[in-house]
This record gives C-alpha cells, sequence and structure tokens, in this order.
C-alpha cells in the first residue's frame, strides 16, 4: 500500500525582518504525464497563515485543507487568533498521530504572523519539525539550500528575500533535471498573505464566478 | 404551584423556568465568600476567600480549600460544594494539559472557562442527573487578553468582570465594589493608606479592597487571619521577553500584616466620622 513519496514538488521558504515568504512550483504530474500547469500548492490557513504542501495529489490537498478547516473552525468558536507555533504544532500532532496508523506522504512549509513577528516551520511526512529562517523540500533543496546559505542575510527586506528566490529559482532552472517554468509566490506579512509576482508586485487572484443575471452577456433581460 | 417542575432538571416549568438549576444556584449563596479583583494598572489579579471550616484539628496542608490552580497561568476559586468542584477542576486541568500537547502553548483563558460551562451545562439538558452546585472564580492571564477574571454559576453561563464577589453577602460586597473600584484607588501611590510604604506590592490597594469585603460579609466581627485564603496572580517580563505568570498563595504572616493594615484603617475611619459627626 506504500505509495512511492515524490520529491519532484519544489517549496522554498525564507523569513525576512517583517514577513515570510514561500515559493512552490505549479506543475501537477503522474508518472510521465504533466496534468496542469497552475496547480496552486500554497493554502491561505487563515488572514495571516499561509502552508505550502507537497507530495502525492490526495494526501497533499486532504491534509491541507483539513489543517486550514480546523483553523477555521478555531476562529470561528474562539475569540482570539492561534498563533503560528500553535497552528503548526497542530498540523504536527495530527501528522504524528496518524503516523504509526495511516500515514499522510505530506511535506509541509507554514508560514505565519502573528504577535511575535514573522515565523517559518519547516515539517516533513514524519513530523518532525523545526523552526526556521529558510527552508526548502524536495529534490529543490539540493540545489536551493546552498544558495540560500550564501546569500540570506538576518533581517532582509522583501527586495532583498526576492532576489534571494530569483537565485534559487535561475539555479533549479538551470540545473535541474525537472522543467520548473512557473513559480507562485506568497508572501505573508502584518497586512496578511497576498500572492505576488517575482519584482514583489501583488497579483491579483482570479474572481470567483458570479452567478448575477446582469453579469451574464447571454442574457435575454438586456434586449 | 411550580412544585411539580422542579423534581427534574430536564423540565421547564410553567413559567419557563429550570427550577433544579436555580436551585443550585441558591446553593451558591451560602458558601463561603469569594472576591476576586483585576488590578486596573495591569499588575494582576486578587483573589481572596472566606474559609469556612477553621478547626485547631484539622491538618494544615498544602492543599486548600477555596483556590486551586487550573494550569500555570490559571488558578480558581470556588464556591459550593467542594466536591462537585473537585471533578470541575480535575476536567479543566485535563482540557489544559490537552491544549498544551495540541499547540505547545498554554490555553486562553476564556476558552478554558468556556469548556467547563459547556460541561456544567449538559448536566442541565441531559442524563437527568443533577447540576453542579459550585460556581467558580477563574482567574488568568494570556497573551491576547491579559489578565482576565470570569465567574461561572452551575447553570453554565459565564460573564468576565473587572471585580467581583460570589457566595454569602454578595450583595454587600457588590456594593462596596461600585463605589470603590476605580483606578484612583487602587494605585499605590493614592492610597492612604498609612501603614505600607512604597516599595509595597503594588496589588497592595487590591489586596486590602478584598480583605474589606471580606470583613463586610463575613458573620463574625472578630476576623482571624485564619479564615482568609489569599492569592496573587502575577506576572514577570524574563529576558527572552517570554512572560512568567506565577500564583503565590499569602501566607499566615502576611495575610495578618494586610488583615491588621485594614482593620487600622477601618477603626481610623470611624473615628474621623465619629469626630466630625460631633463637631455638628
Amino acid at each position: 500500500k506504500r505509495r512511492r513519496l515524490t520529491m519532484a514538488d519544489i517549496l522554498l521558504g525564507v523569513t525576512g525582518k517583517d514577513y515570510v515568504l514561500l515559493a512552490a512550483d505549479r506543475s501537477a504530474a503522474r508518472s510521465i504525464i504533466v496534468f496542469k500547469n497552475d496547480e496552486d500548492k500554497i493554502l491561505e490557513l487563515d488572514s495571516h497563515k499561509l502552508m505550502a504542501t507537497s507530495g502525492p495529489q490526495g494526501d497533499r490537498t486532504n491534509f491541507g485543507e483539513y489543517i486550514q478547516r480546523n483553523l477555521q473552525l478555531y476562529n470561528l468558536a474562539n475569540s482570539v487568533p492561534l498563533s503560528t507555533h500553535g497552528a503548526a504544532n497542530f498540523a504536527r500532532r495530527e501528522l504524528a498521530e496518524a503516523l504509526r496508523r495511516s500515514p499522510w506522504q505530506v511535506n509541509s512549509l507554514i508560514a505565519g504572523f502573528d504577535k511575535k513577528g514573522p515565523s517559518l516551520y519547516y515539517m516533513d511526512y514524519m513530523a518532525s519539525m523545526h523552526k526556521v529562517d529558510k527552508a526548502a523540500h524536495g529534490y529543490g533543496a539540493y540545489f536551493t539550500l546552498s544558495v540560500m546559505d550564501r546569500y540570506c542575510v538576518k533581517d532582509m527586506s522583501l527586495e532583498e528575500g526576492l532576489s534571494v528566490l530569483k537565485k534559487c529559482i535561475h539555479e533549479l532552472q538551470t540545473r535541474f533535471l525537472l522543467k520548473c517554468n512557473s513559480f507562485i509566490l506568497k508572501v505573508v506579512d502584518k497586512d496578511g498573505t497576498r500572492i505576488i509576482d517575482m519584482d514583489g508586485n501583488t497579483v491579483e487572484p482570479p474572481k470567483p464566478k458570479t452567478f448575477n443575471k446582469s453579469d451574464d452577456s447571454d442574457s435575454k433581460a438586456d434586449e | 404551584m411550580s412544585r411539580r417542575y422542579d423534581q427534574s432538571t430536564t423540565t421547564f416549568s410553567p413559567e419557563g423556568r429550570l427550577h433544579q438549576v436555580e436551585y443550585a444556584m441558591e446553593a451558591i449563596n451560602n458558601a463561603g465568600t469569594c472576591v476576586g479583583i483585576v488590578d486596573p494598572n495591569g499588575n494582576g489579579i486578587v483573589l481572596a476567600a472566606e474559609k469556612r471550616v477553621v478547626s485547631k484539628l484539622l491538618a494544615p496542608s498544602k492543599i486548600s480549600e477555596k483556590t486551586y490552580p487550573i494550569d500555570d497561568h490559571i488558578c480558581c476559586l470556588v464556591a459550593g460544594f467542594s466536591s462537585d468542584a473537585a471533578i470541575l477542576i480535575q476536567e479543566a486541568r485535563l482540557g489544559a494539559q490537552r491544549y498544551l500537547y495540541t499547540y505547545q502553548e498554554p490555553v486562553p483563558v476564556e476558552q478554558s472557562v468556556k469548556s467547563i460551562c459547556n460541561y456544567k451545562q449538559s448536566y442541565t439538558q441531559f442524563g437527568g442527573l443533577r447540576p453542579f452546585g459550585v460556581a467558580f472564580l477563574f482567574a488568568g492571564y494570556d497573551i491576547n487578553n491579559g489578565f482576565q477574571l470570569y465567574q461561572t454559576d452551575p447553570s453554565g453561563n459565564y460573564s468576565g468582570w473587572k471585580a467581583t464577589v460570589i457566595g454569602q453577602n454578595n450583595q454587600a460586597g457588590k456594593s462596596i465594589l461600585k463605589t470603590d473600584y476605580n483606578e484612583t484607588n487602587l494605585t499605590p501611590n493614592n492610597n492612604n493608606n498609612e501603614n505600607n510604604n512604597n516599595n509595597e506590592n503594588p496589588l497592595t490597594p487590591s489586596i486590602n479592597l478584598a480583605i474589606k469585603i471580606l470583613l463586610k460579609t463575613m458573620d463574625s466581627s472578630t476576623p482571624d487571619s485564619s479564615r482568609f485564603e489569599i492569592t496573587l496572580l502575577t506576572k514577570n517580563k524574563r529576558d527572552d521577553n517570554e512572560v512568567d505568570v506565577q500564583y503565590m498563595k499569602l501566607n499566615d504572616k502576611e495575610i495578618k500584616y494586610y488583615l491588621d493594615g485594614v482593620v487600622t484603617e477601618e477603626e481610623k475611619k470611624k473615628k474621623n466620622e465619629a469626630s466630625t459627626s460631633s463637631d455638628i
């Protein structure tokens, strides 16, 4: 029943002075087939927390959404928000309890901004967890950790953090066998989470489809 | 008339009341008075209670009759049946440790109180069991809301307070709080009590107010320090910017010190009033 843990998903994370930056590749593939190139592997757990997940599609989405829904429940049931530390430990506890029953094969990076500032947690599928300043999962880690070690400094600005990430992505595109053309970048800071592009500009997420008659250009009511 | 509807918890009376729950709340009014005061300057919380059972034959033990810790950052005062309270306190402690196990951080005070109250409420709705005859004053500190004081009653309701009194003669206690609980009164520099010097504990005025209230609600006029149980909840900031919450139960000597201060102050006031009234 063991499924091979794929290491092809690329997850990167760096912490700066007052933000945490996460990057994930956008391809969803199995064996030699690529299903899509616009997969979003970074979940918004709540207004000020992000979780990037990697692994087989089923486990990845299932675990991610389970943590996300439980955090939503926490926010609704209690009048105080959960800290990043609390959320990360909750996720870790779930992985640890399931480990010796029916484990999830999910590696993740949890990033958040709370009263204590920005924090990044590296978690692997065996429920080991570390609070870190920079992290990477999968094959991508072999290429990028050294780049991060070389160029990351304490209390980086967002521009500096982005430039490090750009160097990491360039390294991957040069030396990693698997094509990784597009990445999704998300940042969390005191104002919450947002999607950004390589230059630091905010990217609007696609608007959800509305069902108002007035939006429907085929509506006969306009005639 | 309503006698028919008060035997079972799970039966409403025609007026829409649950008599068993109300009777349970009456039981609290016969219990030893408990006072909780949150210092308006954010220095901590004072919990003071009148001990009912005082006998020389009682073995002195570290376990108190009224005050119990729930976790490192939460403690509570009990008014009502001690045996019922013991069950609920164990539930609260278990809940606090479970939270710590899952989230690796201390449970926010309101959540702990809410879960106990939900537990209490279930005994007013299911199983045909009687409600818990206990009211608590929960005092705690968490990073989001600072120092908090909550009162719970057998119905499972809870409310947050700046200061409150439960148990016997609580109305008298509450009326004193209405006049005496304000920032000016409870800030040490403004305290008129000449027995205390300026290096005193910043909670001193709150302790004095708590003792003053207990003196009014007690049925004996000659207070002995062994009748009081006083606990202080305070916080220390550590070097790594973490906060250490601690509760300290005052020992007999310390209680005597504050008690004497308050009694002297009260007698002074009475003398002043007597002398001014004689001028008329």
